[in-house]
């Protein structure tokens, strides 16, 4: 079957299996930022942003996402670029398989968030696992980066 | 030092967060064949006849290999170093399945549909056997998992396949028996570990194609390249003089991606297509059929002096490797080599035991590999020791622990599955790991005031541990490098070292150019891949920073004089009166001097007969594996009325030598220390009666989220090893080591039971305060 979507602002007509997950999709369309990590949805490293809104696209149906928007960080490399630059200075980024998806919420954080405190920061963010860093130096460059935007 | 003990950014992490493809499944061919495999629903199993027919016939399927399809050569996917110290015992499909998830069928396919649908058309005739899931019952069971004849060890270690039995080991220094009979107090107790799961969020990927020069392209998410060339021609039977393996980033590793996995089915359906192919593991099959931490059981006894002076140790262990012994005797040798050297003034030691076959997953290599499991036993036994004794547990380490200058007569009696190398220790901070960390988390108020009510039915407890790792296999692993010199005077840093995501690119860096005193972006780094970067043994063992790292200092040293002898010609002065400071080559007196830029381009452009390629290579073998110490601490609060407890602080204190990188090193301990409070506390490896996995997917298995992290304070001992690049070891293991005997002792501290089965949970913990009651 065919849908309409608009990804990273470019409208396209895609061709999909009725059964075929949004993850599989954006990834043959060459958007490899979005990652397979878990198939049941408890990672995170799948995030992209539906209509601004971070939804995990290895458990959301292509078909459902028909003439919607979405981004993924590929599309929106500049904003990732400001927030990714705390989070490489406080080492935050090691095997950066979930950072692309972390970065998204993050960014969708900031505009849902008004001032997040450091336990809504976490309670906000807690779907993006991470195994290699502890998160703690995530939190640390989240934090400094949302104070520096002031 | 410019370069080094400095947080320079990692020099990949901006180019990943922005997503670049820069993984295993980003970098295969957007055609490939997509290889799946057919796994057992049995935990023991024989094939007594498997029909293809109709799934070949599948409109898609590509090709399909069984059991009688495949090379029957028997090896080991361990990814070890040579001779490996692991059983063969492995064939690329058997006509035997060991475990629920083991392979039987490779289906190759235009896509994963594809493949699906002709998984389930394959017919299997299972005669079913009766499995073998208990550890403690395996030896000498009447289920023989290995029956067959192939099986074999290249060199002694105990293997009896008809006994179930991987391997054994039995050392001792003195009497054990003897000087435990005559202390004055004896604790003698058994504790348990749990199989754990890596969890490393990328699962394992490989994909392969044939090149243009018809050779055997593989990238894969491994963290051994050169082991898995070397191990991919011994199971195909093909020279490895036609096979490249290409190791992209990886996401994440922890020891799990030492040991191969898809990479074989890949190069077989490649082969025998000479299409490219790919095979990405789901989550299940990375819980199922892939590795986990080896469970053990430990005896330990520890016989002391009343005073508190250690006398003799005996530790006892039984591990289970699952249904292939991939790191059975070495993760369970290091159970006693990283960990009793620690009480190095005790009259005798001992250490032995055995480690068994089960219809369990294997056993294979994960971070702290046999430290954390030791130390668990070692440093609870001591806790309890100090309770018994009614000694300080803080001053009972200080008056037995090992300290710089001393040695201890393990080093030189274990090592890697076989003897070891002695080594006197030339950087021990221990001391002052416990006398920091006891400060920032206040030891002395809170440990007295133990049991305090705060508020209810809640109480708050401390517990402290140390634990040490090592820096890489002296004697045995080598990490090689080479630099080349470019016009305009920048670097290719060519090393075999395999960057998981720790940041080794980036330290391996920092130390080529403190060694040549240049920034670190005139350093351009390329490593991991079998035909282009010098040789590395790859990443285990807390190996790269040591080893690899005094590889590059050797190298960039060499490129150095070579700079200096060469820069001389050209000035046409002596070699004696030149130096290089990193940007000008000149004489002592500065009259004659050109810059490296100027002469670099020179080099390799005008200088007609004089032009050359400066190009510097060498490697590093350790004669010693300095060991990384630290003393870990954490504050728990237990609501009695649930058992459920909450880690309100874990401190760390930490003696890694020089940090390269103090932020990555920072990372690999917060990473490390919550990978190990996960183990602690909660995470574990589950099968039902069948031997199915109950645990196979992160719905089951659980790892701590954001919202599970304590407050972790981690701080670096001011620590320079001698033999180190730049004073550094080793820092990637020992952060993982401490959390189950930091819990189990601050549980015991607040509330007086002892846990002695990972993990900790609140039910074992209401458990032992109901017995504690009724007693």
């Amino acid at each position: 079957m065919k849908i309409k979507l608009k990804i990273n602002n470019q409208d396209k007509i895609i061709d999909i299996r009725p059964d075929e997950m949004l993850l599989e999709v954006l990834r043959k369309n060459g958007c490899l930022s979005v990652k397979h990590g878990c198939d049941t949805g408890s990672c995170g490293a799948c995030t992209v942003l539906l209509d601004e809104k971070p939804i995990l696209s290895c458990s959301y149906l292509a078909a459902k996402a028909e003439g919607h928007s979405i981004i993924t960080v590929e599309g929106a490399q500049k904003k990732v670029e400001q927030i990714s630059k705390y989070l490489v200075d406080e080492g935050g980024v090691q095997c950066g398989f979930c950072i692309p998806g972390l970065v998204l919420t993050v960014m969708s954080m900031e505009k849902e968030l008004n001032n997040p405190s450091e336990e809504e920061i976490t309670h906000y963010l807690s779907g993006n696992l991470c195994r290699c860093t502890g998160y703690s130096s995530h939190t640390r460059a989240i934090k400094k980066y949302l104070e520096e935007k002031k | 030092m410019k370069q080094v003990n400095k947080s320079v950014p990692k020099i990949d992490g901006m180019g990943l967060a922005k997503g670049k493809p820069a993984f295993t499944d980003d970098l295969a061919d957007s055609n490939a064949i997509i290889v799946k495999v057919l796994r057992s629903p049995h935990a023991f199993a024989r094939i007594k006849n498997i029909n293809v027919d109709k799934a070949t016939k599948y409109p898609g399927v590509e090709c399909i290999f069984t059991h009688k399809d495949v090379p029957r050569n028997v090896f080991t996917r361990a990814g070890q170093g040579y001779p490996e110290p692991s059983p063969k015992d492995k064939f690329i499909l058997d006509e035997y399945v060991r475990y629920v998830g083991d392979e039987l069928a490779i289906v190759a396919a235009s896509t994963d549909e594809v493949a699906e649908q002709a998984m389930k058309l394959i017919e299997v005739d299972y005669e079913v056997l009766e499995p073998v899931l208990d550890f403690e019952k395996a030896e000498n069971n009447k289920s023989v998992i290995h029956p067959e004849k192939e099986p074999y060890t290249m060199f002694p270690m105990g293997f009896d396949a008809s006994k179930n039995i991987a391997c054994t080991y039995d050392m001792h220094v003195g009497d054990v028996d003897e000087v435990l009979k005559n202390s004055e107090v004896v604790i003698d107790k058994t504790y348990y570990t749990q199989a754990q799961a890596h969890v490393a969020i990328e699962t394992h990927s490989s994909t392969a194609y044939i090149d243009h020069y018809e050779r055997l392209n593989i990238i894969t998410s491994t963290q051994t390249p050169v082991h898995l060339r070397r191990i991919i021609g011994e199971a195909l039977g093909m020279p490895i003089n036609k096979i490249r393996v290409v190791k992209p980033r990886v996401g994440g590793a922890f020891g799990g991606k030492q040991q191969i996995h898809g990479e074989l089915f890949c190069a077989l359906v490649t082969l025998k297509t000479g299409r490219p192919s790919k095979c990405i593991y789901s989550r299940k099959e990375v819980f199922e059929s892939s590795f986990s931490r080896h469970a053990m059981r430990l005896n330990i006894k520890i016989g002391a002096e009343k005073s508190g002076k250690l006398k003799a140790i005996d530790l006892r262990v039984l591990s289970d490797t699952g249904a292939y012994g991939e790191h059975a005797l070495t993760v369970f040798m290091i159970a006693g080599s990283k960990t009793l050297p620690l009480y190095n003034k005790v009259d005798a030691v001992h250490f032995g035991g055995t480690v068994v076959y089960t219809n369990h997953t294997p056993g294979g290599a994960y971070r702290g590999y046999g430290a954390i499991q030791g130390n668990f036993a070692l440093e609870s036994a001591m806790d309890e020791l100090a309770n018994k004794l009614n000694i300080d547990p803080l001053e009972l380490r200080k008056m037995n622990m090992i300290k710089e200058g001393e040695t201890s007569e393990i080093f030189k009696i274990m090592g890697e599955g076989g003897e070891g190398t002695a080594q006197i220790i030339e950087s021990c901070k221990l001391d002052y790991c416990l006398k920091r960390g006891s400060e920032m988390i206040k030891w002395n108020n809170k440990y007295q005031n133990k049991n305090k009510k705060v508020i209810d039915d809640k109480v708050r407890g401390i517990g402290l541990a140390i634990a040490m790792q090592g820096s890489g296999i002296p004697n045995m692993d080598m990490g090689a490098a080479s630099l080349k010199l470019n016009d305009d005077g920048f670097f290719n840093l060519l090393i075999g070292a395999t960057d998981l995501g720790t940041g080794s690119d980036t330290i391996l860096a920092q130390i080529a150019a403190e060694a040549l005193n240049v920034p670190v972006e005139d350093i351009v780094v390329y490593s991991s891949d079998s035909d282009l970067t010098p040789f590395d043994c790859g990443a285990y063992a807390s190996s790269t920073t040591f080893v690899s790292g005094n590889g590059v200092k050797k190298t960039a040293e060499k490129m150095k004089n070579l700079i200096i002898s060469e820069g001389a010609k050209h000035l046409k002065i002596d070699v004696s009166d030149t130096i290089f400071d990193g940007k000008i080559i000149k004489s002592k007196d500065g009259e004659n001097s050109i810059s490296l830029k100027e002469i670099s381009k020179g080099w390799l452009y005008n200088y007609g007969q004089a032009q050359k390629q400066l190009l510097a290579v060498d490697s590093y073998v350790g004669k010693k594996s300095p060991p990384p110490y630290m003393a870990g601490f954490a504050e728990v609060e237990v609501d009695t009325k649930t058992g459920h407890f909450d880690i309100l602080n874990y401190t760390a204190v930490v003696d890694c030598g020089t940090t390269i990188n103090p932020k990555l090193a920072l990372g690999q301990m917060e990473g490390g220390l919550l990978q190990g409070i996960g183990m602690a506390v909660y995470e574990d490896v589950k099968y039902n009666k069948y031997g199915q996995m109950l645990t196979n997917n992160l719905m089951n298995y659980k790892i701590p989220t954001r919202e599970d992290v304590p407050n972790i304070n981690v701080e670096f001992a001011d620590s320079y090893e001698p033999s180190g690049p730049y004073g550094a070891k080793s820092v990637g293991e020992i952060g993982i080591d401490t959390p189950p005997a930091v819990i189990a002792n601050a549980i015991f501290n607040a509330v007086g039971v002892r846990i002695t089965d990972l993990p900790i949970t609140p039910e074992k913990v209401l458990l032992a305060m109901k017995k504690k009651q009724i007693k």
